[in-house]
C-alpha cells in the first residue's frame, strides 16, 4: 500500500516537473526576444527541476543517494541565477533592446502586434 | 575559529558523498579536509563572503519563503507562456536597494533573477535594473518585500 502510495506521487511529480519543462520549451519559442526567453528557460531552472528531483528522492527513500540529490538541486538553485544574470548583462552590455510595448489590448496596432506575439 | 567552521562542513559533506565508513578512508578524508581549509585559510577566501555563518539561521527561513514565491512565479510565467496575449507585458525598470554590502546585494539580485518573471541585467550602486515579464512580477520587485526581507536576514536595517 505505501510502495503504491509512493510510486503514484512519484508519478504526479514527475508527470508536473515534465510539463513545466514542455512549457519551458514553448516558452523559448514562442516568446518575442532575449530578455522574455531567459525568463521561460528560468522556470526549467527552478520548479521544473525542484519536482523532478522531488520525484527521485521519493524513489530513493531515507539514503545517502537522496542527500546526493538535495545537493544537486541546491548547486542549481547557486549557480543557475548567476549564469542567468551573466547572459543577461551580455545582452545588456551588447545593445540589444529589450521589447517593452506592443503587447496586447494597450499596443498602438494591435494586429501586426499580436501577430508578432505570435511568431 | 572560520578555519574550524569550514573543516566541519568540508567533513560533513564528505560523510554524506562517501558512504564507506572504515578508517583508512576515513583518515583520507579529514587530512584532505584539513589540507583544503588550510591552503582556503593561505589564500585568504575565507572570510565573511567566503564562508557566510553569520547569517545562520536566518538564511534557512529566507530560503523557504524564497521556494513559496518561487512558486508562484512559476505558475505565473506557466500562464504567461500558454496565453502571452493576454499576460505578457514585458518592462525594464530601476530598483532602489537598501543593502549596504555587497554579500546582501548579491543575494538579493540572485533572488530576483532565480524568481522566474524578473531577471536582474545590471547592479550599480544601490540601484538594481530588473527586467519583468508581467505587470505582477514587475509590481512584486517595485513593492520592495523581498529587498527588505534580505536586508533583514543581513542585519542591516
Amino acid at each position: 500500500m505505501m510502495e503504491l502510495l509512493l510510486d503514484i506521487s512519484t508519478w504526479i511529480l514527475m508527470m508536473t516537473g515534465c510539463a513545466f519543462l514542455l512549457i519551458t520549451g514553448v516558452g523559448l519559442l514562442r516568446f518575442p526576444d532575449i530578455y522574455t526567453r531567459i525568463h521561460a528557460g528560468g522556470m526549467a531552472d527552478t520548479l521544473a527541476t525542484f519536482l523532478i528531483f522531488g520525484g527521485l528522492a521519493l524513489q530513493s527513500g531515507f539514503t545517502l543517494v537522496t542527500v546526493k540529490l538535495v545537493f544537486i538541486v541546491a548547486f542549481i538553485f547557486i549557480t543557475s541565477p548567476t549564469a542567468t544574470y551573466a547572459l543577461a548583462q551580455a545582452t545588456f552590455i551588447a545593445g540589444l533592446k529589450p521589447v517593452v510595448d506592443g503587447f496586447g489590448d494597450d499596443g498602438p496596432d494591435e494586429n501586426s502586434n499580436t501577430a508578432k506575439v505570435k511568431d | 575559529m572560520r578555519t574550524i567552521s569550514l573543516i566541519l562542513v568540508l567533513f560533513a559533506v564528505w560523510l554524506l558523498f562517501s558512504g564507506i565508513y572504515t578508517p583508512l578512508i576515513m583518515g583520507f578524508g579529514i587530512a584532505s579536509c584539513v589540507v583544503v581549509a588550510l591552503i582556503a585559510r593561505r589564500m585568504d577566501v575565507i572570510d565573511h563572503e567566503g564562508l557566510p555563518v553569520q547569517l545562520g539561521p536566518k538564511m534557512i527561513l529566507y530560503w523557504g519563503w524564497l521556494m513559496v514565491e518561487i512558486v508562484k512565479a512559476n505558475l505565473d510565467v506557466a500562464k504567461c507562456v500558454l496565453f502571452p496575449k493576454k499576460h505578457l507585458r514585458p518592462s525594464l525598470f530601476l530598483s532602489k536597494i537598501t543593502q549596504k554590502s555587497d554579500l546582501g546585494r548579491v543575494i538579493y539580485a540572485n533572488s530576483v533573477t532565480l524568481t522566474p518573471g524578473t531577471v536582474t541585467v545590471d547592479l550599480h550602486e544601490d540601484n538594481i535594473l530588473v527586467h519583468a515579464l508581467t505587470i505582477g512580477s514587475a509590481d512584486g520587485v517595485k513593492s520592495g518585500e523581498m529587498d527588505q526581507k534580505v536586508t533583514k536576514v543581513m542585519g542591516e536595517e
